[in-house]
């Protein structure tokens, strides 16, 4: 359980079985057992729903997740959800049309959106089943993790 | 009030349906057209569509599909037959419990193993949850939009904050009760071949009876709302499919029956029914052996199955304005709600006097032989086969998902909708289109990706 509403919920998303889908959770592994006290890690496979109930009551939230290809795999791209409404087709790689995306629009017309959203993602190349993660997005799941060690005081 | 919603001026159902065709314009007597869909939204998955139309005649209608469950029974082939639930649960996010329901009773037929009481009951309270959570996504927020004139589930959250977030209550009592049963909501862990690993405890099966309650309630509503949309005059003969039980409306046993006359046994699925390969899809095309196409899911279940909703949902239903056979399948948000409250209804009943039974699985043994599973999908039928080895390994493994059934029906949809409707303008025409093939609630690919729609008209 978190320490308090104020700490810091990351929440990496993806399904791991998806080729570049797998860099929330590759990001989460190298973040594992190395964050501050404050702060707490949670994988998802990325369902608008349960996004909406994970960041419940949440004031800072931070969210991982690889985005669809359009030719630079490993590119990091980052939206402050108060900046205006994503790029939904970036974001848009749930199998069921019901993603992150989906979750920050309605969380913001329901008015359920933490005080603080930031959104991290990673450019993909392949999604096949069963496919290990490309070489330029484990590069950047690595320096992604790295930085926010850095960044949040882990070690 | 939800109720008060109504459709927006420009929804496709309250406007004026126009003549002529924009774009590719007319030339002489022969219509030219092209609509295209970049990307289809709302739908389990992604495929493509194309439609070709020269004057008033639809030439050609194509969904194209890649469909990952080929690969899965390949890969079946020398595992151990207590995986293939855990394994084939993964082929969908969505309705892993079908997967794991169709594989677990198609490994006790081939083992000889019948799994009764308590275990079955709970079998059907995690189906439905499944049926739940799958149900109130798809009316909601991916089928619902079409009648209310939105692009999309956040588009009609502004305006209809009520109903969004009944859905996704709804949703999260139906991922409660995967979680009670199943261990976890997406992709149970708790299930086995010969029941499950671990009995929830009275109390926590006891705790849910008020969540279900509510979602009763809220089914209610939900059907009273999707009652008063506006529905494109469309019906045709089909052939329903579904399994058919002496005493319950089915999830998990039945015969299959059809609307044309068949009664067989599970075992007997590939007599009557057959895949094949069409050049345009990686995915296979479900047909019977007559070459029909046929109909599954909750329109073949209720038309099939009405006499065996408690009376009170047939109340509803009733009420709802349905009647007891249903043809036109815009009507099939309805049937879906009728079906949620179903579900809600059934849980409830497993849940009131729920005692954690003596042990939580039978013991099964394997042995030489095959088996059949076919279980009611929230999207129909879901036919698993399998042929194991005297150790338990698997030797070879078939898999029929619901909407693999469902494209030839899909595809003569769109054929007979789009030649009824020709008059409308092509962003009505496209948009109706798409509302055709969200009837279906198609689970594409069950993981996998992509669905364009191409609406193509040749000179």
């Amino acid at each position: 359980m978190p320490e308090s509403p104020s700490d810091l919920l990351i929440l990496a998303l993806g399904n791991p079985d998806r080729g570049d889908d797998d860099l929330g959770a590759a990001v989460a592994r190298r973040l594992r057992g190395r964050l501050s006290p404050g702060v707490e890690l949670r994988e998802l496979p990325g369902a608008a729903d349960a996004l909406l109930g994970a960041w419940e009551g949440r004031r800072d939230v931070l969210v991982i997740d690889a985005s669809a290809a359009s030719g630079a795999p490993g590119t990091v791209r980052r939206f402050d959800v108060a900046d205006g409404p994503l790029p939904a087709r970036m974001l848009s790689l749930s199998s069921h049309g019901f993603g992150l995306a989906e979750a920050v629009e309605i969380g913001r017309a329901l008015g359920r959106l933490p005080e603080r959203l930031r959104i991290v993602a990673v450019e993909g190349a392949s999604f096949a089943p069963g496919n290990p993660l490309t070489p330029e997005v484990e590069e950047a799941a690595e320096r992604l993790a790295a930085g926010l060690l850095d960044e949040l005081g882990g070690s | 009030m939800a109720e008060t919603v109504t459709p927006k001026p420009d929804s496709p159902e309250t406007g004026t349906p126009e003549s002529g065709t924009p774009e590719s314009g007319t030339r002489e007597n022969v219509r030219s057209l092209d609509l295209k869909v970049e990307v289809l939204a709302r739908v389990e998955g992604e495929g493509g569509m194309h439609v070709r139309v020269r004057g008033n005649r639809v030439e050609d209608v194509k969904l194209n599909i890649f469909e990952p469950p080929r690969f899965f029974e390949a890969f079946l082939r020398g595992r151990q037959f207590t995986e293939v639930p855990d394994i084939t649960a993964r082929i969908c996010g969505i309705c892993p419990v079908a997967y794991q329901m169709s594989s677990c009773h198609a490994m006790e037929e081939a083992c000889g193993v019948e799994v009764g009481g308590t275990l079955r009951e709970l079998r059907r309270l995690l189906y439905c949850g499944e049926w739940i959570e799958s149900h109130a996504l798809h009316i909601y927020l991916l089928h619902a939009p079409d009648f209310l004139g939105y692009e999309s589930a956040i588009h009609m959250a502004a305006d209809f904050p009520e109903g969004v977030q009944r859905a996704l209550e709804l949703k999260k009592v139906g991922n409660e009760l995967l979680t009670l049963v199943g261990g976890r909501s997406v992709h149970p862990i708790n299930v086995k071949v010969g029941g499950f690993y671990k009995a929830p405890s009275r109390s926590d099966a006891r705790a849910m009876i008020g969540r279900l309650e509510w979602a009763r309630d809220a089914s209610i509503e939900t059907l009273r709302l999707v009652a008063g949309f506006d529905f494109p005059v469309f019906e045709r003969e089909y052939e329903f499919v579904a399994l058919r039980h002496p005493d319950e409306y089915p999830f998990n046993e039945g015969r299959l029956v059809s609307s044309a006359g068949l009664d067989v046994p599970i075992s007997e699925f590939d007599r009557h029914f057959f895949e094949e390969h069409v050049e345009h899809s990686n995915a296979l095309h479900g047909r019977r052996r007559h070459g029909g196409a046929y109909f599954v899911g909750p329109m073949a279940r209720y038309n099939l199955n009405f006499d065996r909703l408690p009376a009170s949902v047939q109340a509803a239903a009733l009420e709802a304005g349905l009647e007891e056979t249903v043809n036109n399948p815009f009507r099939s948000i309805v049937v879906r709600s009728v079906e949620m409250l179903y579900a809600c209804e059934e849980a409830l009943r497993i849940l009131d006097g729920y005692e954690p039974p003596p042990a939580p699985a039978v013991e099964v043994t394997p042995r030489e032989g095959v088996g059949h599973g076919c279980t009611e999908a929230p999207r129909g039928i879901l036919y698993h086969r399998y042929r194991i080895g005297a150790d338990g390994s698997v030797l070879d493994a078939t898999i029929v998902p619901p909407t693999s059934q469902n494209q030839p029906t899909i595809e003569e949809d769109l054929k007979a909708f789009v030649e009824d409707h020709l008059h409308l303008p092509q962003d009505r025409l496209v948009w109706q289109c798409e509302q055709a093939i969200r009837n279906y609630d198609p689970c594409i690919s069950c993981a996998t990706h992509f669905l364009d729609l191409h609406l193509e008209e040749v000179e």
